[in-house]
């Protein structure tokens, strides 16, 4: 049976190869990917509070997490290809006119 | 009912102001004359039912409304009439009102709207100047003060596409704001020691307190009080004004600068008579500058060459006489002389009004000449204007100036009484050097302009066989006609006013009981009185500058009417003199010279080139740059990459997370 402190490890590893992820990757779609890793390691923390303290909130809060994380996603990946038919190019460093 | 008297001008100037560009000339002239003379009518019944009341009790006030109201402090927009207001708005609506007909005629040859303009501006005159000498305290005497200045410039200026008139305009009325500023420092520090700006309560005041025979505050007060009256009246040193002041249309000079506006100092020192008379020094100096100014304006018109100008002068110099009076405690003849001063002095400029128009705008007296025949009306009443001033016998300014003289030499004032005996001698002189150019000899068809040939044409007789005969004789064929019946009426109206106005005034010498003097009497109550009735004396001194005014008038006629060369000579041979005398003794020059110039360069090169340039809009510019260098460097940060913010954001949160946990 693992304990809560497992479960907050596992969180802990995924929140910090999501946020490698948004660093070191090129490709918008893989950060994109990386963020959501990240908001599940988040969800992860909750649901094991929830679970530990034996309280429903932690999940409720999750709800809205994926719910916010679904619009994330539609909205990031309509910028996305927007973004991809201006420059023909999926490289965030190729975006980087917004400057003075 | 008071109120009316000045309301009525200004509905004049309401209504030429604002529908006088639709109005045909005959309408605007009607309205503004109906203005001013139902003011007139308004005024004699308010006088006849002043003169009805008993002498203690002579004064009619009307209360209009609560102005200001603060604390304990509150002035009323107050008209009162009393005997000395009485006087001067009889001057001002009746003299105004025969200026106003004759206008009339005058402008006649201006644009229907420009013809609406000036007698909206002639209205709104009148109504500011009954505002002045109806006002009950120094407040509202203050709103018609400006108010005439305002209309002075704006009536000085009236063709302002001449650059000469627009020039004069701004003089006047920049050299009044200095007598002005003057003016109100000395009713605020009035108000400061007496708690109230009402003439009457201040006189009230001072009545019970003892003449200040040193320098104090009652002395500073009138003498600030009499820095306003030198602007307006054209005193030493604040006069230049007014004869520039002669480039408005000929009437304005009548009215406002001869006639009226320029007497309100005179005016205003007699309504604080019992202020002024508590501080001998003030009366002093006042009587020292107008005996001054009588005198060097008096020098000045001998040689003047354009015709308003000497008039100005002359107006110059006889408001000079005025203040003398004022000077020696004469208040009541100074006000005498006020009041017939207005008759003559606006006969005369309206003579040489009606001369100019004759002459097609000529001014100049060396081109005049012989107009005794063609213009008979205006030579006739020209001639009993200047007989008046000159102080010949019978004729009203004889009867005024002669009281002026007597109270200067009956109150110990020997020396001014002199130098105003000798000016006395001048205004025949001069003003009869003028009868003579203008209405007898010869016509100078093409003599010079201007005061181009000073040197050969001394004292302004004919020109002198060097000017080139070919020159185009711009007057030659222009047919003369006298004045129409609009201008002749308005001359002969004050022609016999100039002769009988002054016999209101008769002095007991003469069997007469002076009753204008004891008419002004209530309003000079407060004033300390060191009058003294000596006949004898008084007769004796009549017969002095009786023969001083003949005199004068010989002189005049000995070199400008018979010997002309010899007035010629003695210019030559006192050219140093009668260059300083034309050069008005450079008093333009030396003002230009100490005020103007030193004026000019200091705001050129020390106010605009380093207080203007250097430090404010160096302090606007420094702003300007540190905001740009310090936003150079800033922008750096925003490089555009989505990455460096997420890492930046990144380091953020680390840094508040381990601030917390760490800390």
């Amino acid at each position: 049976m693992p304990t809560l402190a497992n479960y907050l490890l596992l969180s802990a590893i995924l929140f910090a190869i999501g946020t490698v992820g948004v660093f070191v990757r090129r490709n918008l779609i893989t950060i994109l990917l990386s963020i959501e890793i990240m908001l599940n390691a988040v969800n992860l923390t909750f649901v094991a509070f929830g679970r530990a303290l034996g309280s429903a909130d932690g999940q409720i809060i999750v709800f809205f997490v994926m719910a916010v994380a679904a619009a994330e996603a539609a909205v990031g990946l309509a910028i996305i290809i927007a973004l991809f038919r201006h420059k023909e190019s999926l490289n965030p460093d190729s975006f980087t006119v917004l400057k003075w | 009912m008071l109120l009316l008297i000045p309301l009525l001008p200004f509905v004049g100037f309401l209504v030429n102001a604002s529908f006088g560009r639709r109005l045909s000339k005959a309408a605007a002239g009607a309205v503004a004359c109906a203005a001013m003379i139902g003011s007139f009518l308004v005024s004699v019944a308010a006088v006849w039912r002043l003169a009805a009341l008993a002498p203690e009790v002579r004064t009619i006030v009307q209360r209009v409304f609560t102005w200001i109201s603060s604390g304990d402090f509150s002035v009323a927009f107050t008209l009162r009439l009393d005997p000395l207001s009485a006087v001067m708005i009889l001057v001002v609506t009746g003299i105004g009102s025969l200026i106003h007909l004759y206008s009339t005629a005058y402008m006649h040859e201006e644009s229907d709207s420009e013809f609406a303009r000036y007698f909206s501006y002639l209205n709104l005159f009148a109504a500011f100047m009954l505002v002045l000498v109806l006002g009950s305290n120094f407040l509202v005497m203050f709103v018609g003060w400006e108010g005439v200045g305002l209309c002075s410039y704006l009536l000085i200026g009236f063709w302002y596409q001449k650059k000469s008139a627009s020039d004069a305009g701004k003089k006047a009325f920049i050299v009044n704001r200095i007598g002005d500023f003057g003016f109100v420092l000395g009713v605020l520090l009035a108000f400061v020691r007496f708690g109230t700006v009402d003439f009457q309560e201040i006189a009230r005041a001072t009545a019970a307190l003892a003449p200040e025979t040193t320098f104090g505050t009652l002395s500073l007060i009138t003498l600030l009080l009499f820095v306003g009256a030198i602007g307006k009246s054209a005193q030493i040193p604040l006069f230049v004004w007014l004869p520039d002041a002669m480039e408005g249309p000929t009437p304005v000079s009548a009215l406002i600068h001869a006639a009226t506006m320029v007497t309100a100092g005179v005016y205003m020192i007699g309504r604080n008579a019992a202020l002024f008379s508590h501080t001998p020094l003030t009366l002093t100096v006042v009587a020292v500058i107008g005996t001054a100014t009588a005198l060097m304006a008096g020098t000045i018109g001998l040689v003047q060459n354009d015709i308003k100008r000497v008039l100005a002068y002359s107006t110059v110099s006889q408001l000079g006489y005025m203040f003398l009076a004022m000077g020696v405690g004469a208040y009541a003849s100074g006000i005498f002389h006020l009041y017939t001063h207005a008759f003559f002095k606006a006969l005369l400029f309206l003579g040489s009004g009606a001369v100019i128009h004759a002459l097609a705008g000529e001014q100049d007296l060396r081109r005049m000449g012989g107009l005794k025949d063609t213009l008979p009306v205006t030579y006739w009443t020209f001639l009993i204007g200047a007989l008046a001033i000159a102080g010949v016998p019978g004729l009203s300014g004889f009867f005024s100036k002669d009281e002026i003289l007597f109270h200067a030499f009956a109150s110990g004032h020997t020396i001014l009484w002199i130098v105003g005996l000798l000016t006395s001698l001048l205004t025949a002189i001069y003003m009869f050097r003028l009868v003579f150019l203008a209405f007898y000899g010869q016509r100078a068809a093409n003599a010079p302009h201007g005061t181009a040939a000073t040197g050969t044409n001394a004292l302004g007789t004919h020109a002198p066989s060097t000017v080139a005969a070919g020159t185009v004789a711009p007057l030659g064929h222009h047919h003369l006609h006298d004045a129409p019946p609009a201008m002749a009426w308005p001359l002969i109206v004050l022609a016999i006013g100039s002769v009988v106005a002054g016999y209101v005034g008769l002095p007991h010498v003469l069997g007469g009981s002076d009753w204008f003097a004891r008419f002004l009497e209530p309003s000079f109550s407060g004033a300390v009185h060191e009058a003294s009735e000596a006949a004898q004396l008084e007769g004796t001194l009549m017969i002095v500058s009786t023969v001083v005014a003949v005199s004068g008038i010989g002189i005049a006629m000995y070199f400008f009417l018979k010997h002309r060369e010899a007035a010629d000579g003695l210019a030559a041979r006192f050219a140093g003199l009668y260059r300083l005398l034309e050069h008005k003794y450079y008093v333009d020059e030396i003002y230009d010279a100490t005020i103007v110039q030193p004026i000019r360069i200091v705001s050129q090169e020390g106010l605009w080139k380093i207080v203007d340039v250097r430090v404010i809009d160096g302090t606007v510019n420094l702003v300007g740059r540190v905001v740009q260098g310090s936003s150079q460097e800033l922008r750096r940060p925003q490089t555009g990459s989505v990455r460096a913010y997420a890492a930046s954001l990144l380091l953020g949160v680390v840094l508040v997370l381990g601030y917390y946990l760490w800390r």
